[in-house]
């Protein structure tokens, strides 16, 4: 049995599911100032009266690090900056605890100044001055050579309760991206880890013992106790639950547009063949670029609660959202009253719905009808325009070689899904519009508490050789070898592998050969003087986002 | 952080691709560059605008090119995408998506001339002159400016545009007595008809940041003033750098990134550069953030020292003295036809041309028609030590009726002595007309 548990913005729903079918579901109302004990809540509900050593893991997917971040309450971590020749680092401050210091890299890695220990050390008297615990360390190309951050790391460890390095991040080139990711994850993990600690102590008391995931943005869950380190992974994974949920039901065989249809807002995600397509850098988080794998998701500022009104003798709608429907008791007209009048959806006050969309049909000189028909055709012809922008947007990536160029994929929906409220009332016009066979989710209710659930381990590895220089490192690992010059591109995709396998434990991964995926696979042989020096090397393989095997047919149920 | 201007980038930097794998236009060449670029999260500021490259058209190779026997014979893929991110750049300048743009691709074009046989100079079709064609054709622009800051001289854009008094072509480079390909002296001024609009500023070995931005204050810019282009398209190679392994010359990242805030191109298209790690990586960032209008005050090159590099008086004398004798040169160029080849109602020359990159050896002989009007029709008889001949017609753009009229005449008299083929370049009606030569 799995546990799935999403939080959203006004409830948090909870599944208990078996191989083939959902065991228990229940639903809670959000509390924001006390997100723990809703997850408490939802987690003590669901396991009433169940055999809890049944119970394989849980899945959590909660806003939590989400609204750290937004609301600011985040900890004023510190952070001690190497750059070198480039862009001026001052552009990327991100604390008021932010110290450059001397010492540089070039791109393979190789020293080009030494990191100045006197200002480092100098830098972190201040900070402790300041009370600063928690320190996030980055130097430019520290992915091709860590040992600047490490040796930063190693001056001032002890002085501080949490450090954090750039390379553990990611492998990928961002020094921008770094420096806000690693500073996203020294800021959130003091509210991260009491958080989890809390939850984790509870379960025990409680006698409630089985290894607890959290969702991460790319659709993949960790181990919590992985998650320490990275806690920033786990920053918005309430589009990842949703676009999960929708991934149990869907076709294999087609490119698939994901509409999750809220009240204020639609959010868009793309499924190539069954695997949701992941944004290329990192999440974007309020103002700080990341290098926090995610999946690509667009949001539009038009759901069931957008607020209608007439400008400039125009029908306009969203993006705010001024309260429910009128049929729900609100004060604005909003798209789904203009359902109530078309007489598609029935559950609430007809009367109050017209009078909102009667304000609007005199105002631009239409019937009662049309006026509604025009309101809830302008909100699905939006929504499809910005998800047909989003496919041009994926389609028209850079590619880097020819061999890409030629076989770069081309997205061509045959299949839009859709879920959220009123999703199934929302179908068949988004269908008429777009002319593509649209659907509903199945038990759209929970689908995001089950997405959270039946999603698989991923991570990533990256893995970079220098055979003149005669290194290999995986940054993200920790790790680093020597290598010789016979060391060759198959070596590296095996090595990387063999890393990849053993992340993947530790995240509490599954593993099976078929779940690699190789992202990047590159050698270059490096030409001084016209003869070869060596090679570099470039590996990146990851486990793909998907489902939990063995569950396929769950989602039909 | 928020570029000043939107500037539009087209990275290719075809990693599968190689003319042998120790050559130095290699794999490997744009490596470190991309390393640099995606490092400093370039890609990421507000109004950088990254696009993937189109690939052009045989069409649009045809208007610029002879190519034997056809595009597909002297094209790799590569070429085809190369020239085609050059394109992605202007259509995105000329819609207005961007206010300026830069096509880091390769392999680069500026060596290839109006015929070609092969390679030469790592060039097989040249890159900026199919995109001039292509805004002439598509989006009607009439005068261009081509300032090609390579450190050899780009005689296959000069080729291409030495009849043309509407393309303005003025290169860089070092002296041809020093440096392949051993052309651009200043008595390289245009043909018959375009007296004056091809300007060859031949710099001296050793040239550093003040010789090479002198003369672009003081000769090109005064140039560019007087001509009033549309449309200022940078060649922009990056061999000039001290640290190049196949030149000899002394600038730095500083005074590429300076070039271009000073000259201010609307397109820029990758060339030459060849100091793939010493050099490139943070030439391009430099030129990036220049053109974006950044501050590049911080981009230098491990261990740069402006001291070291710096060119001595004799070096500086010599530069000056080129630059007056151009100018000279630019200001008589009304006078310039009459002087140099006289009054005539067609002009003939014929010459050879090596492919050093493929190993051919190119026989050509031209005959232009003198015209008032427009740039003329002139028709090529072309054949090399591959066997392969070909006669080619162009009528170019704006052409006036009567060398429209000549070159049909041309096209239909010629009934391919001894060539493989026979083509006609119509450039205003833009058509490509060929047929085959009774040649076995
Ligand atoms: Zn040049
Ligand atoms: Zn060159
Ligand atoms: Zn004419």
């Amino acid at each position: 049995m799995i546990i799935g548990l999403d939080i959203g913005g006004t409830h948090a729903d909870a599944v208990l599911i078996d191989k083939d079918r959902i065991l228990k579901q229940v639903k809670i109302p959000t509390d924001h100032s006390d997100l723990f004990s809703t997850v408490l809540e939802g987690l003590s509900k669901l396991t009433e009266g169940i055999n809890t050593s049944e119970i394989s893991r849980a899945v959590l997917s909660t806003t939590l690090t989400t609204n750290a971040i937004a609301e600011k309450k985040t900890d004023n971590a510190g952070m001690i900056i190497a750059a070198g020749p480039g862009l001026d680092p001052e552009l990327f401050r991100m604390s008021k605890n932010y110290f450059i210091v001397e010492g540089a890299l070039d791109h393979r890695g190789r020293e080009i100044k030494k990191i100045d220990k006197n200002q480092v050390l100098a830098a972190a008297k201040k900070m402790k001055e300041k009370g600063v615990q928690h320190v996030g360390i980055v130097t430019k190309f520290s992915t091709r050579n860590p040992e600047h951050e490490k040796e930063i790391a190693a001056l001032i460890a002890k002085d501080f309760d949490a450090v954090f390095m750039g390379h553990n991040v990611s492998g990928n080139l961002n020094f921008p991206r770094r420096i806000a990711t690693t500073y996203l994850n020294a800021s959130v993990y003091p509210v991260h880890k009491a958080f989890f600690e809390a939850v984790i102590k509870s379960l025990d008391e409680k006698g409630l013992k089985f290894p607890i995931h959290l969702l991460k943005a790319d659709g993949g869950t960790m181990l919590f106790e992985a998650s320490i380190n990275q806690p920033a992974q786990t920053i918005q994974s309430g589009p990842a639950a949703s676009v999960m949920g929708a991934l149990a039901s869907a076709p294999k065989d087609k490119d698939i547009i994901v509409l999750d249809i809220g009240g204020t807002t639609t959010d868009i995600a793309i499924l190539i063949s069954g695997v949701p397509v992941l944004e290329p850098a990192g999440i974007k988080i309020g103002a700080y670029k990341t290098l926090i794998r995610s999946l690509k998701t667009k949001s539009i500022g038009m759901g069931g609660d957008s607020f209608v009104r007439v400008e400039d003798g125009e029908v306009k709608i969203g993006p705010e959202r001024k309260g429910p429907a009128m049929a729900f008791g609100g004060s604005s007209p909003t798209p789904t009253d203009a359902l109530f009048v078309l007489g598609l959806a029935s559950d609430g006050d007809k009367t109050a719905a017209e009078k909102g969309i009667s304000e609007i049909a005199e105002k631009t000189d239409r019937t009662l009808i049309e006026a509604a028909d025009e309101i809830f055709r302008s909100t699905c012809r939006q929504i499809i325009e910005c998800a047909d922008e989003m496919i041009d947007e994926i389609n028209s990536r850079p590619v880097y070689t020819i061999h890409d160029f030629i076989e770069s994929y081309q997205i061509n929906p045959g299949l839009i899904m859709v879920m959220g409220g009123p999703a199934s009332l929302f179908a068949p016009m988004l269908e008429e519009m777009s002319g593509i066979e649209t659907v509903a989710v199945p038990s759209w209710g929970v689908a995001s508490a089950l997405g959270a659930g039946l999603s698989r381990p991923t991570c990533e590895v990256t893995f970079f050789a220098d055979t003149e220089r005669g290194i290999a490192i995986a940054p993200e690992e920790n790790f680093s070898m020597e290598v010789k010059h016979n060391f060759v591109k198959t070596d590296a995709y095996s090595k990387a592998c063999e890393l990849l396998k053993k992340k993947a434990a530790l995240h509490g991964g599954l593993m099976e050969d078929s779940q690699i995926e190789t992202l990047e696979d590159l050698s270059f042989n490096m030409i001084r003087g016209y003869r070869s020096s060596g090679k570099n090397i470039r590996i990146r393989v990851q486990i793909k986002p998907g489902l939990m095997p063995g569950f396929e047919s769950i989602a039909q149920s | 952080m928020k570029a000043l201007k939107k500037t539009g980038l087209v990275f290719f930097p075809a990693f599968d691709w190689a003319i042998d794998p120790t050559h130095p236009e290699r794999e490997e060449r744009l490596l470190y560059t991309q390393d640099q670029v995606f490092e400093e999260g370039l890609l990421d500021i507000d109004g950088i605008i990254e696009y993937k490259p189109g690939m052009i058209t045989d069409h649009e190779v045809g208007r610029t090119h002879f190519c034997l026997t056809k595009p597909k014979h002297v094209m790799t893929e590569s070429h085809y995408i190369s020239a085609g991110g050059a394109k992605t750049i202007a259509r995105a300048f000329m819609e207005k998506e961007i206010d300026n743009g830069f096509a880091l691709v390769r392999p680069p074009g500026h060596h290839a001339m109006r015929m070609v046989h092969g390679g030469r100079g790592f060039c097989n079709v040249n890159n900026e002159a199919i995109m001039i064609e292509i805004l002439r054709s598509e989006y009607g622009v009439k005068r261009i400016a081509i300032v090609d800051t390579d450190c050899h001289h780009g005689d296959g854009t000069q080729d291409i545009f030495w009849h043309d008094p509407d393309v303005l072509f003025i290169s860089l480079h070092q002296d041809g007595r020093t440096l392949y390909p051993g052309s651009g002296f200043t008595n390289e001024f245009g043909g018959p008809n375009a007296a004056g609009y091809t300007i060859n500023i031949p710099l001296p070995p050793g040239t550093s940041e003040e010789g090479y931005l002198y003369t672009i204050q003081n000769c090109v810019l005064p140039i560019l003033e007087d001509f009033k282009p549309e449309i200022i398209v940078n060649s922009a190679g990056q061999d000039n750098h001290y640290s190049d392994p196949i030149t000899n010359m002394n600038f730095s990242a500083q005074g590429y990134a300076k070039l271009t805030t000073m000259l201010k191109p609307d397109i820029a298209v990758l060339e030459g550069g060849y100091s793939i790690e010493g050099a490139l990586p943070y030439v391009n960032a430099g030129i990036i953030l220049s053109m974006a209008g950044l501050d590049y005050s911080k981009v230098t090159e491990p261990g740069y020292d402006p001291e070291r590099i710096k060119e001595d008086l004799r070096t500086l004398d010599a530069i000056k003295k080129t630059c007056d004798q151009v100018l000279q040169i630019w200001d008589m160029r009304d006078e310039l036809k009459i002087k140099a080849y006289g009054e005539k109602p067609f002009y003939e020359r014929s010459r050879s041309i090596t492919y050093d990159t493929d190993g051919i050896w190119e026989r050509q002989s031209e005959i232009l028609r003198s015209c008032e009007e427009c740039g003329g029709t002139f028709k090529i008889r072309s054949s090399s030590d591959r066997d392969y001949s070909m006669a080619g017609i162009h009528i170019p753009v704006g052409a006036c009726d009567k060398c429209k009229e000549i070159g049909y005449s041309w096209y239909d008299a010629e009934n391919g002595d001894g060539h493989n083929i026979v083509c006609l370049q119509d450039r205003p009606k833009d058509e490509f007309h060929k047929k085959k030569g009774n040649k076995k």
